[in-house]
């Protein structure tokens, strides 16, 4: 990976960093990420995070828990080896359903859960066995980093970013 | 900010009181039995008293919560809750019926003396044991109490909320907060033993220790429902304009959420009884599977399903077109699912789905809305006093 030239603004404040955020958006500065402890609420739509899609991902491992859990009770219970269940009908998938609800909700739901978990790990690079990169460790404490990619802002020189970050109430600007 | 209600809309609802007394006129005029119309009756009184009464619950909640969100928009709820007289009336009327002595309906069978004289051919056991609850001046009581109490805290609701637009301050909603800790207490078991009584007595034999809580679910899920969409008719119409996405996306989340809620209640209530097989239990839901199949079956479809897919994406939440699409479905299942509660026991199988039951639904509906409507435009349609009503305005979700 080539490295870009980087600009870090550290901040001491959430709100502040917001605020700053939405001024250097408002001149055109794109932002690449901000580092934070915790979530920043209303951050996203200002730095142009997209959407996330983890959700979408979500329903169809739901779904597929859903067919996987009636497809397992069909082979198990009626087809392979046919259960007498509370002396209804055997051979019967529909007849025998309201007895499956409960488990198949729960494999719904484990499915669901597992795969988000997954999802979210491996999109996120922060899946087991993956090395740290964090810009400066005190924004896993107190601090607010927010990073801006100078090659992502032609026609801006570093010193002119710079000083408009200095306007907007940061602590620390450090370039890497 | 003054609602004034539109001539069309006064115009329509009205109208639709009137199809509603037609609906009880054709009913009459073509030898449907009395039992039916009066079982029609039961079903949407029962039905809009348990959504009227959801308006007080929901004011209720919101000040023992002491919940900013929906300070905007509490008018709604407070409005919806001027209806429960009209239907405390008609379900009056409807016990009253049942009396013996009047011949009326037979809806609550177990008001038959016979059945409870050691003496008759007709002396039913297992009714003569639960006649300590289930006699006439009792059950009058305690629907009286129920319609009374639950209209006295709404009115105090209503006159506290109106005082503190005009004086503001504290008091009132201080007040407010402790009157509504004492309403949930009273709502956590009328709740309850108003659904034995109301629809639950009506198969006296047959008894489900949950089926509070299911009726519960079922008011509580389409009140929030009918509240969202007479907020986005109030937003549509010009009014309202500080009731954003934000506010609409809570409407939405509580609608979603308590449709999945009902559906477990009323599965588990089914599940076990079906697993069990137990013949004394079991015969509630063999009348509704032998004689009810399309609106029982129907029920976990329009109930549950539809609006759980309708409602699931987060932009859906934060639609008006969704979220009244995603209502009228709830509305109407519920109301079918009220229909399903009473009908198998108050008419086997002489039951019929016709002009008569779509007629008084509407008819009920539309006295429900044009009271609503017009308590709305009797009072400003934003408690400005209200202490919460900045973080309304600043509500982020």
């Amino acid at each position: 990976m080539s490295h870009h030239k980087e600009i870090h603004g550290l901040f001491g404040d959430e709100e502040v960093l917001l605020k700053s955020a939405k001024q250097l958006v408002a001149k055109g500065i794109h932002i690449k990420d901000v580092f934070s402890p915790f979530p920043i609420h209303g951050i996203d739509p200002v730095i142009g995070v997209p959407r996330t899609r983890l959700h979408i991902a979500g329903f169809i491992y739901g779904a597929c828990g859903l067919g996987l859990a009636l497809f397992m009770f069909w082979f198990l219970l009626i087809m392979d080896w046919p259960m007498n269940i509370g002396g209804k009908p055997n051979f019967s998938l529909m007849d025998n359903l309201p007895a499956f609800i409960p488990i198949t909700f729960e494999m719904t739901v484990w499915c669901a859960a597992h795969g988000m978990a997954v999802t979210y790990l491996l999109r996120n690079g922060t899946y087991p066995g993956k090395k740290n990169w964090n810009p400066d460790p005190r924004t896993t404490d107190d601090k607010f980093l927010m990073l801006i990619d100078v090659e992502e802002n032609h026609g801006m020189d570093v010193e002119e970013i710079k000083s408009i970050l200095k306007q907007t109430g940061v602590e620390e600007i450090s370039e890497k | 900010m003054e609602y004034k209600v539109k001539s069309s809309t006064k115009r329509i609802t009205l109208g639709l009181v009137l199809l509603g007394v037609l609906a009880v006129v054709y009913g009459i005029l073509t030898h449907i039995p009395g039992q039916r119309i009066w079982a029609n009756v039961l079903v949407n009184s029962y039905f809009f008293l348990g959504i009227s009464v959801i308006g007080t619950l929901w004011m209720a909640i919101q000040y023992v919560a002491e919940a900013g969100w929906s300070s905007g928009l509490k008018r709604v709820p407070e409005a919806m809750a001027q209806f429960i007289p009209f239907a405390g009336i008609m379900l009056i009327l409807v016990v009253i019926g049942g009396h013996p002595s009047l011949h009326w309906h037979h809806i609550y069978h177990w008001m038959d003396p016979a059945l409870t004289d050691p003496t008759s051919d007709h002396f039913d056991e297992i009714i003569a044991g639960k006649s300590a609850y289930l006699n006439f001046p009792f059950f009058l009581a305690r629907i009286l109490a129920y319609v009374g109490v639950w209209f006295a805290f709404t009115l105090f609701f209503r006159k506290a909320s109106l005082a503190e637009d005009a004086a503001g301050g504290l008091t009132y909603y201080k007040k407010s907060l402790g009157l509504g800790a004492v309403f949930l207490i009273f709502y956590a078991v009328t709740s309850s033993t108003s659904a034995w009584d109301i629809t639950m007595s009506i198969d006296t034999h047959w008894f489900s220790t949950l089926f509070g809580w299911y009726n519960f679910a079922t008011f509580w899920v389409s009140g929030i429902a009918m509240m969202a969409m007479i907020t986005v008719y109030l937003k549509r119409s010009g009014y309202m304009q500080h009731i954003n996405e934000e506010h609409l996306h809570d409407l939405g989340k509580f609608m979603f959420a308590f449709t999945i809620f009902w559906a477990y209640l009323w599965f588990s209530q089914f599940m076990l009884i079906w697993y069990a097989n137990i013949p004394e239990e079991v015969t509630y839901f063999m009348d509704r599977w032998e004689n009810y199949a399309v609106p029982f079956g129907a029920l976990p479809v329009v109930a549950f399903i539809i609006p759980f897919l309708l409602l699931m994406d987060r932009d859906a939440k934060r639609s008006m077109n969704m979220l009244t699409m995603a209502g009228v479905v709830i509305v109407f299942g519920h109301w079918l699912d009220v229909f399903v509660m009473v009908m198998p026991g108050a008419l086997k199988d002489e039951w019929g789905f016709g002009p008569l039951e779509l007629g008084m639904f509407l008819g009920f509906l539309g006295a429900f809305l044009f009271v609503t409507h017009s308590a709305l435009s009797r009072a400003s349609l934003v408690a400005k006093n209200h202490p919460f009503l900045d973080e309304a305005a600043h509500h982020h979700v």
